[in-house]
């Protein structure tokens, strides 16, 4: 196992969004979360990577081990921790740079390359995630000007250059285009025997495309969870089979 | 962890520490300034000084009745010209925001809140002191007024356009014109708000001086002739404050706490305002 | 259609005045500009009573003072819309946010006011104190007198800070919260996050101090009380020296000839001519930095804006 998580709770000040999750995600595998708005998937998400430490009032129970070691234990040091565990954003969310200059980031702040290695290795991000055909010529244009599909596989390449283990993306393709959504669907497929993916979806269809386990979150509950094709095609619950079968959400 | 990591972590801090200090040293300067005012003021504050007319030189005591009469008159004024004017700009600009006439003037009402005050003072000095040759409190009123037009348009806008569509639409569903939605529903929705920004100008004009250095002048009488030159509260502290006389500076001391204490009850005031106003409207 | 028409015209009346501002001062002026020309502005006698009217120093000083005014108070500004931003715990933020803006409430009376009595005997007090070799350095040199372009400089700071600071923290705020969390989840620190932030605003973080610097351009009482009003252009801190505002202050009621009252409009058609390039061109930065960012923003994610 790569993910367990043990008795999760979590809390916005005094509102309680998370409740008494328990999970585990292997390796080298995508795991999908679906669930209708607000139901805490994206909550839950960012709990994977102490996101949410950002958050005035934002607390955590329970335990998330990455390898067995616990995320909220005293002495795990977020910083330390979000370079394991890379994250892709809902919108694109390239710093106002040049392309060349978005992947480098990581790199730089950590200190992992510099001079021609730091060159080399945004090759190969970029090159992982698909762009680099696209953008080798223009590598000192500011990201900005991309169109949005290539932005996010733009942030995908930043997120791939500190080379994580795991790879935490949040609804990454809402926003984009069918074909740009079909672009960023077979690079999960390709990036999966490298990374362990966790992908927030609201979008059905691509949880089954995409993933091999699914897991269904409402109102702030882990309902059920298993592998992909059982749960679309066999449900233990009501709750998943009303969802899934478009009932509400 | 590397050294690297560690010096990152300790670079952060430090970061965060210096970005304290700067509060500090804002804080610092807040500070002091209100404990020197009110040390030094409170000495004199009492009832001779807002009753009495100020002291011939070298005598002491007397107060400053005619520069604060001098202030309201002339804070009066101002109000009299740019809060209708400026509540109405205003509703102009919230009501045709997208219109281009309505981009040029709220980039003249941001321009107009960029001048200084002291080319204030000459514009008005031209063009009604200049005419006349004598100095007036009605000039001294006018350049107040410009000072706070501004300021109350922008304030107007701001607030009239946070006003929520859905209450505008229910006017219009009902068969209202635009200026009836406005007058019945949008503007009084709003009144709270714009008043409160009314009083926050009027207080910050009421500290403004040099547009009346060469307007309003100044007065060592009691005048109420609005042709003639008036005393205000800052003008006097200025006077006082730049001549060589111990009593004087202790009542310039006093006149700045007047200004102080003006303002700080205004601000304080308007804060809890406007925060009842956000639980009002946030419905908690 | 008749709303619309009485509003607008009402509102005309701002373009009017500020129209008429310049206006005024210009057919005012007018005398002063045709009779010295470019000369006013490079020559350094003052004298009303002989009839000499050289501007320099009042530009030189109105400038030297409100750039180290800038140069002071645009880190404390930075520093404080940072640590409100993002590193202020909540419940401190409304609090602090008042203090700081009550700066900007307080009257500049009472700033030039607390400059004479507590200001300038104290900077008068630490030039004393300097060692020698320094005070015989150009910039620190001069009689110990207090009244100087370090006083004016230092209220001059403490008046803008507000000004820059707020509109600092509103750029800041405005980030999309997503540039921060891109960094943390690189592995950044807590500053380095707050870095990608300022770099992301930085557009609007130069209109801020641009804005700051336009205010004290214009100040003119709090300045007017502590500068000294000698005019010369030097180089020295400690030498009391003069500005466009505060000469305009000192002299205007009681300039006595036409000339005299001319050269002073002149001096204010300029000091109204830079604050609006200044003013306006803080304005273009902030407004730019808005719409740079936005459309891209709403361009890639239509979802969001439905959600």
């Amino acid at each position: 196992m790569k993910i367990t998580v043990e008795h999760l709770n979590f809390y916005y000040g005094a509102k309680k969004a998370l409740t008494d999750i328990s999970i585990e995600m292997k390796a080298n595998e995508v795991t999908a979360f679906i669930g209708p708005s607000g139901c805490g998937k994206s909550t839950f998400l960012r709990t994977l990577n102490r996101m949410n430490d950002i958050i005035p009032g934002a607390r955590v129970e329970g335990s998330v081990k990455i390898d067995g070691a616990d995320l909220y234990a005293s002495g795990t040091d977020a910083v330390l921790l979000r370079r394991k565990v890379g994250m892709v954003f809902q919108k694109s969310n390239p710093f106002p740079k040049s392309i060349f200059e978005n992947v480098a980031y990581g790199l730089r702040i950590n200190g992992m390359a510099k001079g021609r290695e730091l060159a080399e290795q945004v090759e190969a991000s970029l090159k992982a995630a698909a762009l680099w055909e696209e953008v080798k010529d223009r590598l000192h244009d500011p990201a900005m000007a991309l169109s949005g599909g290539q932005q996010q596989r733009l942030c995908i390449a930043r997120a791939l250059a500190v080379r994580p283990e795991v790879l935490l993306m949040d609804e990454p393709a809402s926003a984009l285009d069918p074909i740009a959504t079909q672009r960023i669907e077979e690079l999960i497929y390709v990036l999966k025997k490298d990374y362990t993916i966790v992908i927030v979806t609201h979008n059905m269809q691509q949880a089954a495309r995409v993933s091999d386990a699914t897991a269904f979150f409402w109102m702030g509950k882990l309902i059920e969870f298993g592998p992909t094709p059982s749960m679309f095609t066999g449900p233990r619950e009501k709750l998943t089979e009303d969802y899934i079968t478009g009932r509400f959400g | 962890m590397t050294f690297r990591d560690w010096r990152r972590r300790a670079l952060s801090s430090v970061m965060i520490g210096l970005s304290m200090a700067a509060v500090l040293a804002a804080l610092i300067p807040v500070a002091l300034i209100l404990f020197f005012v009110l040390a030094k003021g409170i000495g004199s504050i009492n009832w001779a000084f807002f009753t009495h007319m100020p002291a011939p030189v070298g005598e002491v005591g007397g107060g400053m009745a005619n520069a604060i009469l001098g202030s309201l008159t002339m804070v009066g004024l101002g109000a009299l010209i740019a809060v209708p004017l400026g509540v109405i700009a205003g509703i102009y600009l919230s009501e045709f925001h997208g219109s281009t006439f309505a981009s040029v003037v709220r980039f003249s009402a941001d321009t107009l809140n960029g001048v200084p005050s002291i080319v204030i003072g000459v514009f008005v000095y031209a063009i009604f002191v200049l005419p006349v040759k004598h100095f007036s409190a009605l000039a001294g009123g006018a350049a107040l007024g410009v000072m706070m037009l501004p300021v109350i348009t922008r304030t107007t806008e701001e607030l009239l356009r946070l006003v929520p569509m859905a209450l505008r639409e229910g006017a219009y569903a009902l068969g209202a014109t635009r200026s009836r939605a406005m007058f019945t529903v949008v503007l009084p929705a709003a009144l709270p708000g714009i008043l409160t920004g009314i009083i926050l100008a009027l207080a910050r004009t009421a500290g403004e001086t040099a547009p009346l250095l060469f307007t309003s002048l100044n007065n060592q009488f009691w005048s109420t002739s609005l042709n003639k030159p008036m005393a205000s509260l800052t003008v006097q502290v200025y006077t006082y404050a730049t001549s060589p006389s111990e009593d004087w500076h202790r009542q310039a001391w006093a006149g700045a706490l007047v200004l102080v204490m003006i303002v700080l009850v205004c601000s304080l005031a308007a804060r809890f305002a406007t925060r009842r106003l956000e639980r009002m409207h946030t419905g908690h | 259609m008749k709303f619309r028409l009485t509003t607008g015209a009402i509102a005309s009346v701002i373009v009017f005045i500020v129209a008429g501002i310049a206006w005024t001062l210009w057919d005012q002026a007018a005398l002063a500009i045709h009779k010295f020309g470019w000369q006013f502005w490079q020559t350094s006698i003052w004298d009303p009573v002989s009839g000499e009217f050289g501007a320099r120093p009042f530009i030189w000083g109105t400038l030297y003072s409100a750039i180290l005014a800038i140069l002071i108070s645009t880190p404390i500004a930075i520093g404080i819309a940072v640590f409100l931003s993002d590193w202020c715990p909540a419940s401190l933020r409304a609090p602090l946010v008042f203090v700081t803006e009550l700066l900007a409430a307080i009257p500049s009376i009472v700033y030039g006011l607390w400059g004479i009595f507590v200001l300038v005997p104290a900077v008068r007090e630490f030039q004393v104190a300097l060692p020698d070799w320094i005070r015989a350095m150009p910039m620190f040199s001069g009689p110990p007198v207090g009244v100087s372009m370090l006083s004016a400089a230092l209220v001059l700071a403490i008046m803008i800070i507000p000004y820059t600071s707020s509109i600092a923290r509103e750029v800041l705020k405005s980030v999309p919260a997503t540039q921060r969390e891109a960094a943390y989840a690189l592995g950044a620190t807590r500053w380095e996050a707050t870095r990608v932030a300022l770099h992301y605003a930085r557009t609007g973080i130069f209109g801020a101090v641009m804005l700051g610097f336009g205010r004290a351009l214009g100040e003119t009482m709090a300045v007017t009380m502590v500068i000294g009003n000698n005019p010369q252009v030097k180089w020295s801190l400690f030498a009391p020296q003069y500005t466009m505002a505060a000469v305009i202050a000192n002299e205007f009621s009681e300039a006595a000839d036409e000339l005299h009252l001319d050269a002073l409009v002149e001096i204010g058609l300029v000091l109204f001519a830079i604050t609006l390039i200044v003013n306006v061109g803080s304005r273009l930065l902030l407004w730019q930095m808005n719409r740079e960012r936005k459309p891209k923003q709403r361009a890639t994610a239509p979802a969001e804006e439905a959600a």
